[in-house]
């Protein structure tokens, strides 16, 4: 799911992720767009393929989120997508002939698009994560890193990991989630080294020393997505797709999934769920109970 | 780059003055060398308001285009303390001077514009602002003692537009239609060094779009003389044609090309603000300092702060009549009346205060000419 106010580069963003060394057999992308007046949910699938691994991609995204002049609650129909995701499992998993391979339509990661301000975050964004923070994985990127130089966004990225911390906004990967000390170690790299990853997106190609890349063409400087010095965009599809995307979806079902079904049974008085779905929880830390 | 001083084709020629002298000549064809005398001595003022969300360079700009730091104290609030805050205005004002010219310049900043979640009405301290101004400045001309009068009147706003957009956001369109009919709006793209050559464009089309579409009144750059030189007209026309301007701005100087310039250096190249296929801050410099400074204040005189005054007065007026009063032919304004002795006494330490001032400066030029 990606998640951030209009403009920010998430659908060139999530064509870069996806598009750089996969197939080509996406979907063509809407570019055509309007400010909505409430935040949608547009959830479209792919199937992806390589070597010889087949990957049902669906990307979220939410036009519409923080454009408003008032945008108190605009998170409010994500999490309600969030559960309602959730929900559907939970029936499944419940039914008494159920499936044998349960459709899985929960949101495996958020990434959220931080606005390069270069001052700190946005106060919608402390709400957002804070609210969010508790039903899904959330990967806080900064978009359009091309407007900062190095330094700006050394202090930048120091001061939003600060502001994260202070407010206690625990994004993935979650400390307390960590299993064991080699993983602690691996994590705690990356959290408090390169995340938030600033990112820059693109989807047209250039000639840079003889080879094709893709890139962004300005008039002082061609800015190469997958360069190291440039952007930490190659650290960021790394960590999505070949080191954590497995563990992104254990941690949504082992973790999210779970304390949304003990909640869920609780209410219910430890009965098996009938109609509706759990109201958005209230933004106080979650018991990290697993109903066994 | 000919800094197109048009006026200075019009001073005229002492050596033609003699040559006149057989003619029928006058000689009140110094009358603009003498008001030119005149002004430099009084020195001129110019209020610039910069408004639009946190983040978009507006300081940075702000210092690249008067080469100064006005904001060095500057404490930045993080995003928690942000979330309760409401828009400030705030008021720095520096003397600066250039080959004997004196200008007082008041810059009004919008600290809290746009960030908070909730951002209804968060326009109307800066609308309330503007027209206090314009309220101080009637009163003040209104009043007996009309000899030194302050002009703290916002000449010119510039808007800062979020390049990371896809143009208008709504907190923009309605900012500048609460503001269209008050101030002159310069519309500025900020952070321009984010956006490729193409994307400048198509952005630049889509918020003249928008801005027809909704009606905003921006600042409209005065035609020029049909008797200027190609040169004027050609540089008037691509003035207009770039609004709004996409500008970069920077307080660090790098070296590029072996020279030492104002810009930013990235890994991939460096953006030298000064360069007019870089940016259009050039552009902005001239058209606000340079060349259209004059016309904003002109425009903010003569239009807005004339439009203030007619509604003004005629609900002034419209009061009177309803309380079924005589219509005096000078508005007064209801003045909370402190009673006349006081008056008097407050007036002439006024006068005193301010020829001491004189005083002051006259004895500061004679320490600096010795």
């Amino acid at each position: 799911m990606s998640k951030g106010q209009s403009g920010l580069g998430k659908s060139t963003l999530i064509n870069t992720l996806f598009k750089s060394q996969v197939s080509r057999k996406s979907a063509s992308w809407n570019r055509e767009e309007k400010i909505p007046k409430t935040v949608e949910i547009k959830a479209i699938g792919h199937v992806i393929e390589e070597g010889g691994v087949k990957m049902k991609l669906t990307v979220i995204d939410t036009p519409g989120f923080g454009d408003q002049i008032n945008n108190e609650n605009c998170w409010e129909p994500i999490e309600k997508y969030i559960n309602e995701q959730y929900e559907k499992f939970l029936k499944e998993e419940v039914n008494i002939a159920r499936k044998k391979r349960i459709p899985d339509t929960r949101v495996h990661c958020c990434l959220y698009f931080i606005s390069p301000t270069g001052h700190s975050l946005r106060p919608l964004d402390l709400e957002f994560m804070k609210h969010l923070s508790k039903v899904v994985n959330i990967v806080p990127i900064i978009a359009k890193a091309d407007t900062m130089t190095l330094e700006e966004k050394m202090e930048f990225k120091q001061r939003v990991r600060k502001e994260l911390e202070v407010n206690g906004i625990e994004f993935y990967p979650q400390k307390e989630f960590d299993e064991d000390l080699e993983d602690k170690t691996e994590n705690d790299k990356i959290r408090q080294e390169s995340m938030p990853f600033a990112v820059v997106g693109s989807d047209k190609e250039y000639q840079v020393n003889g080879k094709r890349v893709l890139g962004r063409k300005t008039p002082w400087g061609i800015i190469e997505v997958e360069n190291l010095t440039h952007c930490e965009f190659a650290l960021l599809r790394d960590f999505v797709i070949r080191t954590h995307l497995q563990d992104l979806k254990e941690v949504t079902h082992n973790i999210h999934y779970e304390t949304y079904r003990a909640r869920r049974l609780n209410d219910n008085g430890g009965l098996p769920p009938g109609e509706g779905v759990l109201p958005p929880a209230p933004a106080s830390p979650c018991p990290a109970t697993i109903a066994e | 780059m000919s800094t197109s001083l048009r006026y200075k084709s019009k001073l005229v020629n002492p050596v033609e003055e003699k040559q006149d002298h057989d003619k029928q000549y006058v000689g009140f064809a110094t009358l603009p060398n003498q008001v030119h005398r005149k002004s430099v001595k009084k020195g001129f003022d110019f209020t610039l308001m910069v408004a639009g969300e946190s983040g978009l360079g507006k300081s940075t700009l702000v210092n690249s285009l008067f080469l100064t730091d006005l904001y060095k104290d500057r404490k930045l609030l993080n995003a928690e303390e942000r979330i309760n805050q409401t828009v400030e205005i705030l008021k720095h004002t520096v003397d600066i001077e250039e080959k004997g010219v004196k200008l007082k310049l008041t810059i009004v900043d919008t600290p809290g514009f746009g960030d908070a979640v909730n951002n209804t009405q968060c326009w109307k301290p800066i609308t309330d602002y503007v027209d206090q101004q314009f309220e101080q400045y009637f009163r003040d001309e209104s009043g007996l003692n009309r000899k030194n009068i302050q002009d703290n009147r916002v000449h010119c706003c510039l808007y800062f537009i979020s390049p990371f957009g896809h143009g208008l956001r709504p907190v923009d369109v309605e900012f500048m239609k609460a503001l269209h009919e008050k101030v002159n709006i310069v519309p500025l793209i900020a952070k321009a060094d984010c956006l490729v050559p193409g994307e400048i464009r198509k952005l630049k089309e889509r918020i003249r779009e928008e801005i027809d579409k909704f009606g905003i009144k921006v600042y409209q750059f005065p035609d020029c003389d049909s008797d200027e030189d190609e040169e004027f007209k050609q540089q008037d026309r691509e003035l207009k044609e770039s609004a709004p301007f996409a500008v970069i701005g920077s307080n660090t100087v790098v070296e590029a090309k072996g020279q030492r310039v104002r810009g930013r250096l990235y890994p991939w190249g460096i953006v030298e603000v000064e360069n007019q296929a870089h940016c259009d801050f050039v552009k902005l410099r001239n058209m606000l300092i340079r060349t259209h400074m004059h016309d904003l204040k002109d425009v903010t005189c003569d239009v807005h702060y004339e439009n203030y005054r007619a509604h003004c007065i005629q609900q002034m007026t419209s009061k009177l009549t309803q309380d079924n009063r005589i219509e005096s032919p000078i508005p007064i304004l209801p003045v909370p009346t402190p009673d006349t002795e006081t008056e008097k006494l407050i007036k002439m330490k006024d006068e005193e205060l301010r020829r001491m001032q004189e005083m002051l400066q006259k004895m500061k030029q004679q320490m600096q000419d010795q």
